[in-house]
């Protein structure tokens, strides 16, 4: 059994919400994708699970900046991820998988390391 | 080393003070404490006794918790009252027991005068002193029609506003030609009498009253030296005070001539271990009856018994300022020019109902006194240049003309020397104030925290603020308003440059006014601030990542990521249909269901993809959204009213669902609760709400910026006997305001104590208009109920906006694995959530 990466389509840029968070459904669980139009790079994701709450919420955060830095705010308990890095702001031991993620054509990929032999198909 | 025993007899707020002072100190742990409380209850707040009969209980007014007593190993015996003092043996004496003492502190404060009057023992003559008094008074007032107060000084006519406020006609009986003749001159004295008497309470000045006897029409006739006599169903005796000096005197303590323990500058009295603070104390042949000289001599007595040498009670300034029947008063010093070559500038403007005179000195350079009556807002500027002796301006009339005359600026805070005592109540100088700025406190609620000032009286919070926000600004830490580094603004000049430009959109207003993408404290204000100014949909493409999560999806997000949903029910009337449905929908979806403190149904554990569908069918069933989630109007609570209640007077039902659906969508600084009571019993308990209506029996009494949960606050009446379109035009321009000028999250209650002149103020920008923006505040709330849409029936027939209701875009039959339930109660609830 290998371990490799590989890229699935996830959604349409249609699914997308500017400036805001949708959920998306892979094998290694939940995962939260963003659409920041008025930044570079536009899109970034990281794991949907708010590790304070164990509930899968990160998506339905409210984005922005601190600092210069992309950011989402829990909503539940309003603790802030740094959506290039994870790292949660208030706690820095606290960090959040993040995912890289591709626009091809109206395509939106993830990349996702699977443990299976076959890769879904992109 | 065994510790030595500190007695104090007497547990009022002097007593309670020394305490504070004392506890605080280093001798505390040399010694046991014990006090004795004449009361049932502990210490409590008699300045502000009068608002225990609109509502204020003992625990409102209560000045230290039974924990505090505990805390600091303090054994209060109330309802104990000591029978005798023995120097000889220093023990004091009391029905249960003899009690050995080192100190002896005596904080008996004084008794109501009773004028020897025949017939004064009559069951309907009161006097006002204690809660056990205003008790008997209100027990009294309940078949009472009229009330009469004896005497027309300061506690007088606090008891007269007590009599109006339990529906009594009211009658002030003085004995001087004119009111408050200690604090007022004859002008001054007319103008009140004028004022008070518009406000429906009868004065009767030069009046000696020879007798009291049974009544023909009333309960009680008062027979005048003049040969008039005066019906009534119960007088209140409030002629002053006499020091309680009873136990001092049978101790063989000095006590004056006409009563009083003397005391010397150390408090303490004719036996050096026993000393004397407060109303019952006689200091330089004077009795002190105001709180604050109380205090200080208070935190004197502490000093000297912790061995400051240096520490001596030295007379108190008894100027006053207050509010009697909401008429201003104010005095200051030698308010009617006793000094002599005193000069005295007068200003009466009977058309507005002001009075000011000025006492000044020979020379012409210091103020000696003054005198306001109707509008007190020179006060604190006349106390500085009094108390500190600043140099009076050439033209000393300045001080007292309008501003638009040629009237002078108040003093600002740079003209005031570092001893200027800023709040009286805890003695705090402008010089303590820098200090502790210097020491680190960096904005006025850390200052107020360090120092105590304002935390008194509250009379001085005008002055504190002036004082910090200028020693802040001199030290060059700017007074920072900012929301958030995205935005150099507060929430009140964003919404102006929102409304006054026209701007609709978060991007054009960050890309004109702000820098950055925006967070989670600017994005939710802007958002509610563009949804008050054009009431456009708050799913409106522009418009989501701008909400919280829980406007995002008109819901309420709980702990596992699921929502709870809460339609409206106006009024919390509701029909057995739609109760029906609200419990098959509930069924359906397997949702938790809950009855709300605001009387709605709260239906928990929805997931984001099961809420379109649940509410398709609360709307078909004529359900719309209930705005749980936004910062607006929540609910309107009410009693049922005149329509079933037979103590009812109005249909408050009715008023309160008239009320939630013409306010019911508004985006607010923070959520909005308002409730209907139909009588004065108040079922509705609309004085804990930011709105709260009681009926009347001639219309309804409006009450603003009360709060309940983390911070409770009564309300405040605002306005009586309002017609229904007066009621809502009220609270129109009461709404408005409060949107377009509060902080961010800041509740009614907050918002109204930071507004600079309070209550006050809001009364004459809503009542009178004086800002002139009446108009638009109320052309403002029709636009918006005029637009009103029920987010949910807009959101559920909207394909685009239904799609973002998918709990995983890419797998719509995905369930959420975190959300694990278990059973208890009979209902499905969260099972604990894995880490």
């Amino acid at each position: 059994m290998k371990t490799r990466t590989c890229w699935n389509t996830i959604c349409t840029v249609d699914d997308l919400v500017p400036e805001s968070g949708i959920a998306v459904w892979t094998e290694e669980g939940p995962v939260a994708v963003f659409y920041l139009p008025h930044r570079l790079p536009a899109l970034v994701a990281i794991s949907h699970k708010d590790p304070f709450s164990g509930a899968n919420v990160l998506a339905r955060g409210i984005t922005g900046d601190l600092g210069g830095e992309p950011i989402v705010a829990s909503p539940l308990y309003k603790q802030h991820f740094n959506l290039k890095t994870g790292v949660c702001l208030e706690d820095e031991s606290v960090r959040v998988k993040t995912y890289s993620v591709l626009l091809d054509g109206n395509r939106i990929l993830l990349e996702t390391r699977e443990t299976q032999q076959e890769a879904v198909a992109a | 080393m065994s510790k030595k025993t500190l007695i104090v007899i007497g547990n009022g707020m002097v007593g309670h003070h020394f305490l504070e002072q004392f506890v605080a100190s280093p001798a505390a742990s040399g010694y046991d404490i014990l006090v004795f409380g004449e009361e049932k209850q502990r210490a409590y707040d008699r300045v502000h006794l009068s608002e225990y009969f609109i509502g204020s209980t003992h625990s409102d007014l209560a000045i230290g918790t039974a924990d505090w007593y505990s805390e600091h190993s303090i054994q209060l015996r109330l309802h104990e009252q000591v029978t005798a003092v023995n120097p000889d043996q220093r023990s004091v004496t009391t029905p249960k027991g003899d009690y050995g003492y080192d100190e002896l502190v005596l904080a008996t404060g004084s008794f109501p005068f009773v004028p020897p009057i025949e017939g004064r023992e009559h069951p309907h003559c009161f006097v006002y002193r204690t809660l056990e008094d205003l008790d008997a008074i209100r027990h009294s007032a309940q078949k009472g029609k009229s009330g009469v107060v004896v005497g027309g000084g300061l506690l007088g006519l606090e008891a007269a506003n007590a009599l109006k406020s339990l529906g009594l006609q009211a009658h002030v009986v003085e004995f001087a030609p004119r009111l408050m003749p200690v604090q007022l001159d004859t002008d001054g004295g007319a103008l009140l009498r004028h004022k008070i008497e518009e406000l429906g309470v009868q004065v009767h000045t030069e009046k000696a009253t020879t007798s009291i006897v049974e009544g023909e029409n009333a309960r009680i006739r008062m027979n005048f030296s003049d040969d008039s006599h005066l019906e009534t169903d119960l007088i209140v005796f409030s002629a002053g005070i006499r020091p309680q000096d009873t136990l001092a005197r049978a101790s063989g303590l000095s006590v004056g001539e006409r009563g009083g323990i003397v005391v010397n500058d150390q408090c303490t009295t004719s036996d050096p271990h026993i000393h004397a603070i407060g109303e019952c104390a006689l200091w330089n042949q004077k009795i002190f009856g105001l709180v604050a000289p109380g205090y200080t001599m208070a935190r004197t007595l502490a000093a000297v018994l912790n061995g400051d040498r240096d520490a001596g009670f030295t007379g108190a300034d008894m100027s006053t300022k207050l509010k009697l029947l909401g008429v201003d008063v104010g005095s200051i010093g030698d308010a009617h020019g006793q000094t002599p070559g005193t000069r005295n500038i007068r200003f009466n403007d009977e058309q507005a109902g002001h009075y000011r005179r000025i006492v000044i000195s020979e020379d012409g350079k210091t103020l000696l006194g003054a005198i306001l009556v109707g509008d007190n807002s020179h006060y604190d500027t006349l106390l500085q240049y009094a108390l500190n002796g600043i140099t009076l301006p050439d033209n000393p009339e300045t001080l007292i003309l309008p501003e638009n005359q040629g009237g002078a600026p108040v003093l600002g805070p740079d003209a005031l020397p570092e001893t200027a005592s800023i709040c009286s109540c805890h003695n705090v100088t402008k010089g303590d104030i820098c200090c502790a700025i210097d020491a680190g406190c960096g904005d006025l609620p850390s200052v107020k925290a360090e120092t105590k000032a304002s935390t008194g009286c509250g009379g001085c919070t005008a002055l504190l603020k002036n004082v910090v926000d200028n020693e802040l600004e001199k030290r060059g830490v700017a007074v920072n308003k900012d929301l958030c580094e995205h935005f150099p603004y507060s929430r009140q000049e964003l919404f102006h440059l929102v409304k006054i430009n026209g701007i609709r959109t978060f991007r054009t207003l960050i890309s004109q006014h702000g820098k950055g993408q925006g967070c989670d404290i600017c994005k939710p204000v802007v958002g509610s601030i563009l949804a008050t100014c054009w009431n456009e949909h708050i799913l409106a493409t522009d418009h989501v990542p701008l909400q919280d999560t829980n406007d995002t999806f008109m819901a309420n997000m709980q702990k596992n990521g699921t929502y709870s949903i809460v339609p409206r029910i106006p009024g919390g009337e509701i029909t057995p249909d739609k109760l029906i449905v609200l419990g098959e929908v509930a069924k359906e979806y397997d949702l938790y269901t809950k009855i709300t403190g605001g009387q709605r149904v709260d239906l928990f554990g929805a997931t984001l993809s099961e809420l379109p569908e649940i509410w398709e069918k609360l709307i078909a069933a004529g359900f719309e959204t209930g705005h749980a989630y936004g910062k607006s109007l929540r609910t309107v609570k009410s009693c049922v009213g005149n329509t079933w209640c037979r103590y009812g007077v109005q249909d408050s039902v009715g008023m309160a669902i008239v009320l939630e659906n013409r306010y019911k969508g508004l985006r607010a600084p923070h959520k909005v609760k308002m409730a209907v009571s139909g009588c004065t019993r108040e079922c509705a308990e609309a004085q804990s709400k930011d709105f709260g209506v009681i009926a009347t029996e001639n219309g309804w009494n409006l009450y603003v910026c009360g709060n309940g949960g983390m911070r409770p606050r009564h309300a405040d009446l605002f306005a009586t006997d309002l017609s229904d379109e007066e009621l809502i035009r009220t609270i129109d321009r009461v709404v408005m305001f409060y949107v377009r000028t509060a902080d961010r999250l800041q509740r009614t209650s907050v918002w109204m104590e930071n507004l600079e002149g309070g209550l006050d103020y809001l009364k004459q920008v809503v009542l009178e208009d004086s800002l002139r923006i009446c108009a638009e505040l109320e052309e403002h709330m029709n636009s918006i109920a005029d637009t009103y849409q029920c987010e949910w029936q807009t959101a559920v027939k909207d394909p685009e906006k239904r799609k973002r209701f998918r709990e995983f875009v890419n797998l719509p039959e995905q369930k959420d694995p975190v959300q694990q339930w278990t059973t208890e109660r009979g209902q499905r609830r969260p099972a604990p959530v894995p880490a």
